[in-house]
């Protein structure tokens, strides 16, 4: 575990207040958790001095009061830091990460249909995955949201 | 106002030159691809919402059911991810028995997308003779877990059907057959002039762009990118197996062609090696029904490349939440690099290049005689009324056979 024990104090020294919002729970396998206001300057870090140079995917969590996101970034070497920001969800609002990961825009068009997030600065496309026809305000991976049944 | 040179032509959601549903917006000027708009969404089926209300056993087969070809690849990534959260030690011969079924799913699926890619290039030989040969793999598959497509092998803990000597001797009697008749497929994509002619220089995406837009498995090694799960976040046996990760720098769909066909006899090595190596003990250890809270982010190196899983669990038998990005979704965004500037022509291999995910059935069938009762007919009973109805028509391959089976022994 001594590649994940380096990374975690290299992210530590650098951002004093993830001291304690950082996991290992096994070998290749970071869990951290950043506010709204630190994570480009984490996010950054990992992408361009780390070496995290692979977005698996972006994972969106209803979590009450509270729409959760997870940045899944990848190393060349196995290491996968699973970095998670937590937004209000009366104002769901994230910013792209398109300008580091254009593969991205995919991931950010399924949270905003979804789950119901607002990825600020992503430019106009196509949805995904959701037909154009959906109703607006309906995002059935809220946990609130069950599918009407019947025609 | 618009050039009246350059206009729009949709392709798709459903188009014969596409295999699945999805839809491309291609804005022409003349015959070359000037902007590509991409619309996916069509399969959506809402399975993560579905996993929700399911418990984690029942999701097991539901997730094994996202897709027809690499059905393993997806439930071996989610009871990987389920076990780490309970902290399950699942034994290491299930380890391996998991791997050999990864192994033969992505020989049939590699060979199903030879023909697939003969098919898109009109080298329709190539497509009869790799789907013959991917009908080997799809029996041996039944064999060990009974069915064709979605094997329904794994379970929570371990695996659900243990493997004996006449079973090994079967897959590797069929394993010796067609590594001969890879390294004949190698010989013929190497050396091959149509084949070499018509897929280099086409879909190009450089390594940069590779790295760039997320290409994943052999779309992104046949770009020089040196990534494989297997090797880099290795998981079920792959950490005690000798294996190469195959890259190329071609750059273009003829790359792609390549790594797919050396990876097979990589995959035929790895089986060897499990079937010598299979340790004794037990195929599984017990799982709980309700999965303690906790979270796990799993990686699985599909035929298509990196399957990613997430799961969340809560205490309760039902997840949280589960997050599933198949390798297409990451490979989607390099075929709009592929094509720019490309020939309208070039579009069918290209997005095939990529070996987008479609389904295919198991075949037993219910056959009705007008004035007899129900009849099934097995696979074997069918294999045997096709070749038989051939014959009373003139159409017999048994002399061929018999010919390539000499060239095959003579290799």
């Amino acid at each position: 575990m001594d590649t994940e024990n380096i990374l975690q104090q290299k992210l530590i020294s650098k951002f004093n207040d993830l001291d304690d919002k950082i996991r290992i729970p096994r070998a290749r396998r970071i869990f951290a958790e950043v506010t709204q206001e630190k994570f480009f300057e984490v996010f950054d870090f990992l992408v361009k001095e780390l070496g995290f140079s692979h977005l698996c995917t972006i994972t969106g969590l209803d979590e009450g009061e509270f729409l959760s996101f997870i940045y899944h970034l990848s190393a060349e070497n196995g290491v996968v830091v699973n970095l998670k920001i937590s937004v209000p969800k009366r104002k769901p609002i994230i910013k792209t990460v398109t300008p580091y990961f254009p593969g991205a825009e995919s991931y950010e068009r399924e949270v905003m249909d979804l789950l119901g997030a607002v990825v600020d600065s992503l430019p106009p496309g196509p949805r995904y995955p959701l037909p154009d026809s959906w109703p607006r305000g309906e995002f059935p991976l809220r946990k609130d949201w069950k599918p009407k049944t019947g025609a | 106002m618009a050039d009246p040179r350059k206009f729009k032509i949709p392709i798709g959601p459903q188009h014969p030159a596409l295999k699945e549903p999805e839809s491309f917006s291609v804005a022409l000027k003349g015959e070359k691809i000037k902007g590509l708009d991409i619309r996916l969404g069509y399969n959506h089926r809402g399975i993560e919402k579905a996993c929700e209300g399911k418990t984690f056993i029942q999701d097991v087969y539901l997730l094994e059911r996202i897709c027809g070809i690499c059905s393993h690849s997806h439930s071996t990534c989610f009871v990987q991810a389920v076990e780490e959260i309970a902290g399950l030690a699942v034994p290491r011969r299930a380890l391996y028995i998991r791997t050999l079924v990864a192994e033969l799913e992505r020989v049939h699926s590699h060979y199903l997308w030879l023909g697939v890619a003969g098919h898109e290039i009109g080298f329709d030989t190539l497509l009869m003779y790799t789907w013959r040969d991917r009908e080997a793999i799809m029996d041996v598959l039944a064999l060990l877990t009974g069915n064709r497509v979605n094997y329904g092998i794994n379970c929570l803990g371990g695996v659900r059907r243990d493997i004996d000597a006449t079973q090994i001797k079967e897959v590797i009697k069929a394993i010796d057959e067609l590594e001969e008749r890879t390294k004949y497929y190698i010989e013929v994509a190497t050396q091959e002039v149509t084949i070499i002619e018509r897929l280099s220089g086409v879909g190009i995406l450089s390594h940069e762009d590779a790295l760039r837009l997320g290409a994943v498995g052999p779309t992104g090694r046949a770009s020089g990118v040196n990534r494989d799960v297997r090797r880099d976040d290795a998981y079920a046996a792959y950490a005690e197996l000798k294996f190469d990760v195959i890259t190329d720098d071609h750059c273009d769909v003829y790359g792609r062609t390549l790594v797919r066909v050396k990876e097979l006899l990589q995959s035929f090595s790895i089986i060897r090696q499990v079937l010598k190596n299979l340790p004794d003990g037990p195929i599984a250890v017990r799982a709980p029904r309700k999965i303690p809270a906790g979270e796990a982010f799993n990686r699985y190196e599909a035929p298509r490349g990196e399957d990613v899983h997430y799961v969340k669990a809560n205490g309760t038998e039902f997840p949280e939440r589960v997050k599933v990005r198949a390798p297409t979704l990451a490979n989607i965004r390099s075929v709009k690099q592929m094509l720019k500037d490309r020939y309208l022509a070039d579009m069918p291999i290209v997005i095939a290049a990529i070996d987008p995910c479609f389904s295919c059935t198991d075949r037993l069938i219910s056959v009705k005689h007008d004035n007899k009762e129900k009849e099934v007919m097995e696979w074997q009973a069918l294999r045997s009324y096709s070749i038989d109805w051939y014959s009373k028509r003139g159409v017999d391959f048994t002399e061929l056979n018999k010919k390539l089976e000499e060239k095959f022994k003579h290799k």
